[in-house]
């Protein structure tokens, strides 16, 4: 198990230094960093002394270790469009991104995996059957126009959300969070639904058909002859065999839902991470991306790794054999 | 003489026993009987051709303002302008566009765009997966592992970082002109692993098979053991792959479109109707977002139920 931790672990780090070479190459080669640093009156002798105090003219691999250095330290420089530390920046706008992924996020796996239980074991019901027909339409239905529709009846109609914005925020010190006032819970409702409804309906299909699947197991049949009471044998038996795929599934997608909060970000006018980034794409503000860039990455790596040590945790049969194996 | 009377019949049997055996097959069975996939396939055709169709049905040309009537703004659908008194089906937008003739425009450009990107990945994917899969070794490792590393990435994310270089990259007053290509390169780029990984793996169950060994042996240069004798073998899950990429690339791209980062307003797809007919949308005029987002749901729902059903009928577990 040690071994198989250790390679995973250095498989990260490669992915990370794959992902910094990229971000690296963006900083480096994409328009002058210079020119968006000084301004137009600045002569060439500034212009070289500027780029030799920045070490612009060392060679490109002590450049690209000068980069990560920097970057395990949080420092990805200055944002051309704000002219502020990128890190200040992503600081202040991460924790309104982190709530919004982590409210949808825990939403979608705890209603997901209801009606996914309860859709399987109602195969044929008339509410089983809307629910996976609706959930076909969800799989089918852009984020953006979820979030559209939404506004469209809550907050145009219907006046009972706000349309945009993330309300009022409490201040914490080094975070702030909407979710200790009315407004600011009344502006999450929206963008969480937008945001979890596409994992809501991938977790709910998937538990479904787990449990369709193990439902016809021998154990399931063995377990019901026993006379174990239906709840025993669904939620003691079923579920819990059911529950593998789902860990991977989930950890992939806390992932995706940072990454579609880009979208939900945009549509609501919501002040995260995903808006800092779309706009920086927008206005070409590659120190922005680059750091954006290396923190999802960072996040995608950390859930990975997380996900494949929960296996452990999960499938005992896994302790046993895979220790040997390696992956 | 009997011999010329046996003749006819077996000249004309060829065609109709084409006929004969797209109507014997597994495949046309399953979609006979499959009233939802029959109405998607309607749904899509009826979208497909309205697309390539638009400037023979559309009522006016919507991107050109010599045609466009101010007076006309803000029509609701089905009824008459206060003004002008004229009606417009779908109503009309802020410049009195007629909305259905955005939309047929629109969706030529969203389907066009999709197509494109999903043969620019399908090409790039079933190209490098063939080479992984035949050659192993070092190449096998290299491109599997570049895989590796973008698949962990939402597509969504690789298209914008792409589309981020080229803004930084191009001049701006190219921008615009390149923006379809962009966009084309950027969705087929996010979406090739797909196509790398499954040909890569049924490339590596055929290379192995007498009838590969046989070309071989005899001498066939790799590159025609690809083409002619693995890559139609390998065929049946990159049409599915490439049904559900094609609904896939056409939400990408209006995704892109909505963000602001896809095709620019001159040329709009459906998303950009989308992201423009947003702003209305607090002063009551629904119908300018609702009518081209429900072309996008209808195109999308319609192209995902045909994948879902090619995806099951060209798979013999799922059989009954």
């Amino acid at each position: 198990m040690l071994a198989f931790i250790l390679r995973r672990l250095l498989q990260s780090v490669l992915v990370m230094l794959a992902v910094a070479l990229v971000s690296f190459g963006l900083f480096r080669y994409i328009g002058d960093p210079i020119n968006n640093m000084v301004g137009q009156e600045a002569t060439m002798a500034e212009r070289d002394a500027l780029r030799d105090s920045l070490g612009l003219n060392d060679p490109v691999p002590v450049q690209f270790l000068r980069f990560v250095a920097n970057a395990a330290r949080g420092e990805f420089g200055v944002s051309y469009r704000m002219a502020r530390p990128v890190a200040d920046v992503i600081a202040e706008r991460l924790p309104a991104t982190l709530e919004l992924a982590l409210i949808s996020g825990v939403g979608a796996l705890v209603i997901g995996i209801a009606l996914g239980v309860y859709t399987a074991l109602r195969r044929d019901g008339w509410l089983s059957n809307a629910i996976m027909g609706l959930s076909l339409v969800g799989v089918s239905l852009p984020t953006f126009l979820i979030g559209i529709l939404l506004i469209y009846v809550f907050a145009v109609e219907l006046k009972v959300l706000p349309a945009f914005g993330r309300g009022e925020v409490v201040d914490l010190g080094w975070w702030t969070t909407g979710l200790l006032t009315t407004s600011g819970l009344k502006s999450l409702i929206m963008p969480a639904i937008t945001l979890g409804l596409y994992q809501l309906t991938l977790i709910m299909r998937l538990v479904r058909a787990e449990m369709l699947e193990v439902l016809r197991t021998d154990y399931i049949k063995f377990a019901r002859a026993r006379g174990l009471s239906n709840r025993a044998v669904h939620f003691g038996h079923a579920l819990k065999n059911t529950l593998l795929p789902v860990i991977t599934i989930t950890g992939l997608q806390i992932g995706s839902i940072i990454a579609f909060a880009i979208i939900t970000e945009t549509v609501f006018q919501w002040p995260g991470v995903g808006l800092l980034f779309i706009t920086a794409v927008q206005f070409v503000d590659i120190p922005v991306m680059a750091a954006y860039l290396v923190l999802i990455a960072l996040i995608f790596v950390v859930i990975n790794l997380i996900v494949d040590l929960l296996y452990f945790v999960v499938d005992p049969r896994l302790r046993v054999q895979r220790s040997g194996r390696g992956h | 003489m009997p011999s010329t009377s046996h003749l006819p019949p077996t000249v004309a049997a060829r065609p109709a026993s084409r006929w004969a055996r797209l109507v014997d097959s597994d495949l046309f069975y399953s979609f006979i009987h499959s009233p939802v996939t029959i109405l998607s396939a309607l749904v899509t055709l009826v979208i497909l051709a309205a697309a390539l169709l638009a400037p023979v049905i559309a009522p006016q040309n919507p991107f050109d303002p010599a045609t466009l009537n101010l007076m006309d703004g803000f029509t609701r659908p089905m009824q008459a302008n206060e003004f002008t008194g004229n009606v417009y089906w779908l109503g009309t937008d802020a410049q009195g566009r007629d909305l259905f003739s955005a939309i047929l425009y629109g969706s030529r450009v969203s389907i066009l765009v999709g197509f494109a990107a999903v043969a620019f990945a399908a090409v790039l994917g079933i190209t490098l997966g063939l080479i992984a899969g035949y050659r192993g070794g070092w190449v096998d490792s290299l491109i599997m592992r570049i895989a590796d590393v973008q698949l962990s990435f939402p597509a969504i994310l690789v298209a914008l970082l792409i589309f981020g270089v080229f803004k930084g990259v191009v001049p701006p007053a190219l921008q615009d002109r390149m923006a379809v290509y962009v966009l084309v390169v950027a969705i087929g780029l996010s979406d090739w692993v797909q196509y790398a990984r499954t040909v890569r793996s049924s490339t590596l169950a055929e290379k192995n098979k007498e009838y590969v060994q046989a070309a071989r042996v005899i001498g066939v240069p790799a590159p025609m053991i690809l083409l002619r004798h693995i890559l139609p073998n390998v065929m049946g899950p990159v049409l599915v792959i490439a049904t559900i990429g094609l609904a896939l690339a056409i939400i990408l791209e209006s995704t892109l479109s909505f963000l602001g980062v896809g095709v620019p307003p001159t040329q709009p797809s459906l998303g950009t109707l989308i992201r423009v007919g947003q702003d209305f949308l607090f002063s009551g005029e629904w119908w300018i977002v609702f009518f081209p987002g429900l072309t996008l749901l209808l195109l999308a729902l319609a192209v995902n139920l045909l994948g879902d059903w090619l995806r099951d009928a060209l798979n013999p577990r799922l059989r009954r």
